[in-house]
This record gives C-alpha cells, structure tokens and sequence, in this order.
C-alpha cells in the first residue's frame, strides 16, 4: 500500500474513532432534555454529565487529530473542503465552542436558569455537530461543484441534497441510540432504567436510517463516483449486520454487546463512505474530472514517511491510555447504591 | 502544590492545588474552545497558504494533536475525575503527564510558528513548499528560542495570577497563612523565571535580527542604519515614511546594538536600506512592517515584562524581611499586576506577527496572496462578527467566573475515607 493509501485510511480511522466516542457523549447530549425524571432531573442532569465528563475532551481531540492530518497528508483536500464548507464549518464551531463551555461552566453557578441555559446548549451542540458533519462528509462523495484548480465553485445550498440531509439524520439517530446504550453501561438505579427505555425506543429508527443511510450511500457511489457495488458493499453489509445485532441483543438485555455493535456500525459506516469515496476524497459534480484524488490532493513522500513513522508510534501509544481511562472510569454512577459493572 | 502535598503530606498543599486548579479549569475550557478554531480557520480562511504550506507545517500541528493534545485532554480528565479512583502517586502522575502535554505542545506550536518566521527544512517546488528535513524543521534555531521564551512567559504568567490571587487573599486578612505558602511558591518560581525570561527575551531579539531584520528596524523605527545605534525609550511621531524624524525622542545611546546584535558597537541596519535590498531580491512592493504598531508592541511586552520582575522581586523581598502581609500598598500592587503578563504576552505576539508582514510565510508566500479565493468578504466579515461576539461573550463570563472563584475561601477537605468532593470541580 503506498503512502497516500495509508494515510487516507489512517484519516478514516481517526473519524471512526471520533465518531465512536464522541458519537455517544453527543447521544448523551441529546437526551439531556428527554431521560431526566420530573422529580430528580437536575440530579440525572448531573449523573449523566458525570458519566460523560472525564472523557468527552478526550474524544473531541479525536476530530482534532482527524483535521490536522488531513491538513498534513492532503493539503489540497483540507484547503478545499474548509474554506468551501465555510458556513457548515462556522456553524460546527460556534456549536462545539458552547457545548465545550457548557461541560465547564454548567457546575460553576447554582442558579437553575443558568444551568438550563448550558443543558440546552449542550443539546443543541450534541444534535447540530453530528448533523452537520453528517451533511458535510456526505457531500465529499455526493459532489459538490470544484473549479479546474480545485477551488469550491458552489455555495451552502450545494451541500443540501436530499442524500446528505438524510446522512445528518442518519448520523443524528444512530449517536442518540449509541449514547443511550452507553449511559445503560453507566449508570445505575431508576436512571439507568430510563436509558434502557430510551435505547429501546430508538433502536428500531436508528438501524433503519441508519440502515437506508448505507445502501443510498452504495447507490450513491456507483451512480455519482464511479464505483463498483464491490469493495463499498462489504462495510455496508457489515454496518446493517451489526446494527441489527444491536437492537438483538438489546431487547436481550444484553447492553454491553449492544454497545460493541453500536460502536462497530459506527465504524462500518464511516468504513462505507470512505471506500465509497476512494481514490477521490472529493468528488466534484457537474465537472466530475475535477474531482480531487489521494493522489492529486497529497503531500511529498518524504513529509508522509516522516508522519507516518510518528503516527506509528503515537496512535498505539494513545489508545492504550485512553482506554485506560475508560477502565479507571468503569464504575456506574446514581442510583441508590453503586453497583460495580 | 499537589507534589509538595505528595511529599509533605501538608494538607494546606492540597487546599491549594483544588483551588487553583479550579480557577485552571475554568481557563482552560477557553483554550479546548479556541484552539479548535485555530486549527480549522487555516484551511477556511487561508485556503491558499494550506495548501502551499501543509507538506511542512501540518506535519507539526498533526503530531501535536496527536502527541501532546491527546495527552493534555486525557490526562486532564483523569485529574479531574479521578482523585479518589486513582492512588495518591498515580493521580499525581496524571498532574505530570498533564503538564508534558502542555510543554508538548507549545513545542510543535512554537516550530510551525517558527517555519513561517525562518522557513528551513524545506523547498518550495511546483509552486508549494515541500518538507525535506524534519531534524532541521524541529531544530530550527529561531524555534528553540521562542519556544524557551514561550514557556517561561507562561510559567511568569501563572506566578503572577496566583500571586496576585495571594495577595488580595492577604489583603483580606483571611487564610493567611494558606497564601503566604502560596505567594511564596509564585515567588520562588516566578522571580528567577522573569529574570531569566528578560535575558531569553533579548537573546531572541538577536536571533530575529539575524533572520528578519526588517522585523528589528522596523519595531526599533530605525530608518537608518546606524552603527551604534541608540535604543528609543519613547518616541512622538517618526512612525511613517514621510516622517522619519520624531519631534521628540528618549534615547539610550548604543543600548540598540547590544539588543539586536549582541555588541555595543553592532550595527544595525535600518528601515531604508532594508527596503531596497527586499526590492532588489524580491521585486517592486512594499516590505516595511507597520512600524508604529511593531514599535509600540514592543515597547509595552518589554516595559510590562520589566515591571513584572520588578514586582515580583520586590514581593520577594518584602517576603523575606516578613513584611509582606503588612504592605497593604505592595499588595494592591501585586493584585492589580495581574493583567500585566497578559499585556505583555499578547503584545509580543502582535510583535511576532504583524513584524513578519507583508509576510506569511517569511520569503515564500505574500499574506496577501494566501487567503481563500472561494470564501466571500461578506462572508469573512460575518464570520469575525460571530467570533467577536462569542469570543466577547466568553472573555467576560471567563472572567466573571474567575474573579468569583478566585475570591472564594479554599475548599476545606471533607471527612476522611469516603469520596473527597470537588465540587467546583466536577459537574
């Protein structure tokens, strides 16, 4: 595999990675309006804020590695995609910037006003982000209008197709059924109840979305890009696959699988749109050889061999001690007494 | 502090630590929020710059992300959450790890930034500049003097804030003898690090001259080479090509040449001389940073960082003949020095920057010519109008949020055994 190859699926890595694990703490997000009992909400509120605080940053460098290499392996790529997807991106900010503060600030005033005003700020960033990201990175293989020079020649009502609007929904319902599943394996008592009831409610929207979401998404990159059903069907059929095994296991009361195959669909769906999209990774439309390729769109060799020794020393190295993290932090919070998992 | 705690097992150390490691964490939300902008509004604004520069520069800020910010945001969480999860040694080695993150990070910061002041390690080929040498990238010299000086600014920086914290607790007369153990921790760090950041900062200014002495000549106003030069204190006016000359001027004679060259009897070249050799080399334009702003930037990082030291040695003198408590005036001046290494920070970057204009990349690439050709001037202005209002929004509940737990009496510690709380701390 040559160089490019690579670091084009380290980067499909990377957001697999950020989807996986920030897709369920922005699922946590948005059920903040919906799980908390009348009687005890603020104390839900704060369980599951909890169940979500010693990571959540963590995740979110997951987006930020992802930007930066493909900043560093494809130049032309990051260049055209930010300063084309400017709104979107404007807005993705503006969303993550509030619902970053509203982790640290919500705690710091006792008032009830001003903690309702950070958990709707956090609910809004937790379904806006994912939306949008789901409209933008279905874009990249739905074709947006690219000059000769591989310029953005469109505006923000290019990246609105029926296609791209239906991958934020997609997007939207799989993180919320991800992260109920998650505050199932996180909490315990009443609280941990209501998750299950939530999972259960969401399970069957979410794997069908979700489900369409990856055959459009084949139909899509055979129509518009070029492809063969073969390689994109195989992650296609592996995402329906586990998706399905999620909702099984789940009504089997078999959460922590539940919460394996949600994270897998995940997986196998940025899998499906990354195969689908190479060896482009921006498809143009209507000038379709203006489209910008691994190749045309990558850095020297030498800048990606020098990365690429880095990458294969870091990455492992980070893994290990976030899921450290995760086992310091496997404990379940609320309920009467805490219940060791 | 959480090290003396470890060691001392004095627990007035570990008061402390939860205290300023609140008034940290509420900081350091900013830092999560804004640096993520930072990272994207290279490729949405400067599109142009992105793809000329990302063979070199991205390669620093990806490992960064990838070496020192998952570091930073990990362990950070581990801090926070885990202090009764985690034994004493280990959580105090999330603390660490932490703090490598950090000076991780300033590092791969400090060397993209420096590419773009002295590009090296580098060539430009097919109109694009491509990485040829990752060990003189990182090496770069210019890079490892800002880097030094970027990190005793901010150790400076954080000795003043919980000085001054300290002193307004003094002033109060409460916890006493809690922030005395504080001010003293501020002083025993930040009087050397100040000092010894004054002697960094000039040494940097020699290494500039060297690379970009446009830079020095312009911030010095110095139209005209001269051999020695004179260091203006304060001048009026002589900021402008039409008007070389101030009407009035407070100079020390040859301080100039030992800033920027090292010798009292260096010369310096001047603004003119400088410009035509850039006309020469790189064809008609203008080459002349702003000097007024330069000038001025300098002036003010260079005063404020002189007057940070100034008070932080005094505060130590005062400590050491027991006086400190008692100087109610000293005090308020030690409260109020706060926003001082702030200034002065932020008026050396405002140096650093608008000195390498019309550069973007010094030599290679016109700031001018870097932007992105698909991104709109309505569009631009709409997206500095958000961020002028969010950033706003966010610096004045930042600083609310400080000043109220900055004035809050330290937590006391809890009963033994069952989960310390924290809670300022946790959500």
């Amino acid at each position: 595999m040559d160089l490019d190859t690579f670091w084009f699926c380290l980067i499909a890595v990377l957001w697999s990675g950020y989807f996986v694990l920030e897709g369920f703490d922005f699922g946590v997000g948005m059920l903040l309006l919906f799980l908390p009992s009348r009687e005890r909400g603020e104390e839900d509120r704060r369980t599951m804020f909890q169940a979500i605080g010693p990571v959540w940053d963590g995740n979110e460098v997951w987006l930020v590695v992802a930007a930066g290499a493909t900043f560093a392996a494809f130049p032309a790529w990051y260049a055209t995609m930010f300063s084309g997807f400017y709104i979107a991106l404007l807005l993705i900010l503006v969303l993550l910037i509030v619902r970053v503060v509203s982790f640290e600030w919500r705690a710091k005033s006792e008032s009830p006003r001003w903690r309702w005003v950070w958990t709707w700020a956090n609910t809004i960033g937790s379904v806006g982000v994912p939306f949008i990201w789901g409209v933008a990175l279905a874009s990249l293989l739905y074709g947006v209008p690219l000059n000769s020079d591989g310029d953005y020649a469109g505006n923000l009502a290019d990246l609105l197709s029926p296609y791209s609007v239906f991958a934020g929904i997609a997007f939207v319902l799989l993180f919320a059924f991800h992260g109920a599943t998650f505050l199932t394996l996180r909490t315990a008592g009443e609280l941990h109840q209501r998750a299950e009831r939530a999972a259960r409610r969401l399970a069957i929207p979410a794997v069908l979305v979700s489900g369409a979401f990856l055959v459009w998404t084949l139909v899509v990159a055979m129509d518009r890009n070029d492809k063969d059903l073969f390689p994109p069907a195989l992650p296609a059929i592996l995402g329906i696959v586990t998706l399905v095994l999620a909702a099984a296991f789940l009504f089997r009361e078999r959460n922590g699988r539940t919460f394996a195959m949600t994270a897998l669909g995940t997986i196998a769906g940025v899998a499906t749109l990354f195969t689908s999209l190479y060896p482009r990774v921006m498809v143009s439309n209507p000038d379709f050889a203006n489209s910008l390729t691994v190749e045309n769109a990558s850095s020297s060799p030498y800048a990606l061999k020098v990365m690429t020794v880095a990458a294969l020393i870091l990455v492992p190295i980070v893994l290990l001690y976030q899921g450290w993290t995760y086992y310091v932090f496997r404990r379940r919070l609320g309920g009467e007494t805490t219940v060791t998992s | 502090m959480q090290t003396i705690w470890y060691r001392t097992g004095d627990e007035s150390w570990l008061r402390l630590t939860r205290f300023f490691g609140t008034l940290m964490l509420i900081n350091f939300a900013i830092g999560v929020a804004t640096g993520l902008v930072q990272e994207f509004q290279f490729g949405m604004n400067w599109s142009v710059y992105s793809v000329f520069v990302g063979d070199v520069f991205g390669a620093p800020l990806a490992i960064e992300g990838l070496a020192a910010f998952m570091l930073e945001a990990t362990f950070l969480g581990l801090w926070i959450f885990g202090w009764d999860k985690l034994s004493r040694r280990v959580h105090l080695a999330t603390v660490w790890v932490f703090a490598l993150g950090t000076w991780l990070s300033a590092f791969f910061i400090m060397v993209a930034n420096s590419w773009m002041q002295r590009p090296v390690g580098s060539t430009v080929t097919d109109g694009r500049a491509e990485l040829t040498n990752i060990g003189e990238l990182l090496g770069n010299r210019l890079a490892l003097h800002a880097y030094l000086h970027v990190v005793l600014v901010g150790l400076t920086t954080a000795a003043v804030v919980i000085f001054g914290v300290a002193c307004w607790h003094l002033l109060r007369g409460r916890n006493v003898d809690l922030f005395r153990k504080a001010a003293l921790l501020a002083l025993i760090v930040g009087v050397p690090i100040s000092a010894l950041n004054l002697v960094v900062g000039s040494r940097l200014g020699i290494v500039v001259t060297d690379y970009q002495p446009i830079k020095i000549s312009a911030t010095e106003a110095l139209w005209d080479t001269e051999q020695p030069a004179a260091f203006s204190l304060f001048q009026i006016g002589g900021f402008t090509k039409d008007d070389q000359t101030p009407s009035f001027d407070l100079e020390i004679p040859k301080l100039l040449s030992f800033l920027a060259t090292g010798s009292l009897d260096g010369k310096v070249e001047g603004i003119n001389e400088l410009q035509r050799q850039a006309e020469t080399q790189y064809g008609s334009g203008n080459y002349t940073p702003p000097v007024r702003t330069t000038y001025w930037a300098m002036r003010i990082m260079a005063y404020f960082g002189t007057l940070v030291f100034m008070v932080l040695a005094l505060g130590g003198f005062l400590y050491w003949r027991r006086k400190l408590e008692h100087a109610r005036w000293f005090l308020w001046v030690g409260l109020l020095s706060i926003p001082l290494p702030y200034l002065a920070a932020l008026s050396g970057w405002v140096l650093t920057e608008i000195g390498r204009q019309p550069w973007i990349v010094w030599g290679l690439l016109k700031t001018t010519d870097a932007n992105s050709p698909s991104v709109s001037t309505t569009t631009l202005a709409f997206s500095l109008g958000v961020f002028a209002v969010l950033y706003g929004a966010l610096a004045v509940v930042d600083f609310v949020l400080m000043r109220r737990y900055a004035r809050l009496d330290p937590p006391e510690l809890g009963g033994e055994g069952d989960e310390m709380p924290l809670p300022a701390v946790s959500y």
